[in-house]
């Protein structure tokens, strides 16, 4: 049985605040890729402001910060079939990102207790500004083999579609796609390995 | 990487959405199942007096206990493997430990004091112990590799939970084998055999499951 959350209590800072999130994930499930741009958008605030608070709670330098934010993100993408659509997305999200902050900081040696209810609710959030990762980005990209590193870089960076990056490279967009999916799976395990 | 190149990667793809957890693990079981069910015909296969065996109680009841094991460690295993975790997901496997105690009980009463101890030492333990876990192992290699898609917020626990199943599992198969039927060799021996599957899946899960 699930414990299930409390009505929703107005917070300013809390991630249901803005948008039914729950709802723009029904909708990216359904095809809708800007409803998921949104949510991850969200998210990704969310998440910098958690991440940011829990890396200082750690003792830590926030440099990491935007590392967390990515691992999580990706995690989150990766392992989105693990959401029940009849339960609400926001205590799956914060399952996630608790286990990612903790595991990001067990590999740099903290063990204490992390709460990150703690860490998302009272604490003031700063609207922090996204300031890049600090691990270099072709250093992570060099991971993946030069076929699935054009098409990350292509889809992401220069912003092409699956479709126009398969023509380029003769490649079907179903093709590119795997390549893709494949390549993002790389770059979770190469985040999950990176170490400080 | 910038966190918003990242996020347009992320929307590009749309893999398609897999099995769910439940049937992953099932279909992992069934694979793994049948692994060890080639395996168990080849070197153990099903006791010859199968339906004599049958009409006896006690044969009966350990299918039962088997059946029950599978049910709810099946139950444990994907309770473990999402990322939020039910509490005391240990306490599914209450109904199974209750049937065992009372099928044990039972035995005792029944059972004259003297022929107790035959009862429990049985005349297979040793193949039993080294039995079961055998025919755990494809199923636990097949569960754990469903499992790493799943989002478990303990591997280690995941990785024991998969191992449960899979020894209950082992343990069905060599249930069909076995001609000790005594709820007190089956409570003492399969339960010994056990653990060694739950304690490979806790370590194999810390190192497979953790993403």
């Amino acid at each position: 049985m699930f414990r299930r959350p409390g009505p929703n209590k107005k917070r300013p800072h809390t991630l249901s605040s803005s948008k039914d999130l729950s709802q723009l994930m029904r909708l990216a499930r359904g095809g809708d890729d800007e409803a998921y741009r949104q949510l991850l958008g969200q998210v990704a605030v969310w998440l910098r402001g958690v991440a940011r608070r829990g890396l200082v709670r750690a003792g830590r330098g926030v440099e990491d910060c935007e590392d967390v934010v990515q691992e999580t993100l990706l995690a989150m993408h990766l392992k989105r079939d693990s959401w029940d659509a009849a339960q609400p997305l926001e205590p799956w999200l914060r399952a996630i990102a608790h286990h990612k902050l903790v595991d990001h900081l067990r590999r740099r040696g903290f063990r204490d207790h992390l709460d990150l209810a703690d860490l998302a609710e009272t604490l003031p959030s700063p609207q922090a500004a996204e300031e890049g990762a600090s691990v270099d980005a072709r250093q992570m990209l060099s991971c993946l083999s030069e076929r699935q590193r054009g098409i990350v870089v292509a889809i992401s960076i220069e912003g092409s579609s699956a479709r126009d990056v398969g023509q380029k490279l003769g490649m079907s967009e179903g093709a590119v796609r795997v390549a893709l999916h494949r390549a993002l799976k790389i770059l979770a395990v190469v985040y999950r390995r990176q170490q400080p | 990487m910038k966190t918003d190149e990242l996020i347009t990667a992320l929307v590009a793809d749309r893999a398609a959405p897999g099995l769910s957890l439940a049937r992953k693990i099932l279909l992992a079981l069934l694979v793994g199942g049948l692994l060890s069910l080639c395996l168990f015909l080849v070197i153990l296969g099903v006791r010859h007096d199968f339906a004599t065996a049958l009409a006896t109680w006690r044969f009966d009841l350990k299918l039962v206990l088997m059946l029950l094991a599978l049910l709810l460690a099946f139950g444990v295993c994907r309770a473990l493997a999402r990322p939020i975790t039910p509490p005391h997901p240990g306490r599914r496997l209450l109904p199974l430990l209750a049937l065992a105690i009372a099928a044990v009980a039972t035995e005792l009463a029944v059972v004259p004091t003297a022929a107790l101890g035959t009862r429990l030492v049985g005349s297979n333990a040793l193949i039993c112990l080294s039995a079961i876990p055998v025919l755990s192992l494809a199923p636990l290699a097949a569960l754990l590799a469903a499992l790493r898609s799943a989002a478990p917020p303990s591997p280690v626990l995941a990785g024991a939970a998969a191992g449960l199943l899979a020894a209950a599992g082992g343990a069905a198969l060599y249930a069909l084998h076995c001609f000790d039927d005594s709820p007190l060799f089956v409570a003492t021996w399969y339960t010994l055999a056990a653990i060694p599957v739950v304690a490979l899946g806790a370590v194999a899960g810390h190192r497979l499951l953790r993403w």
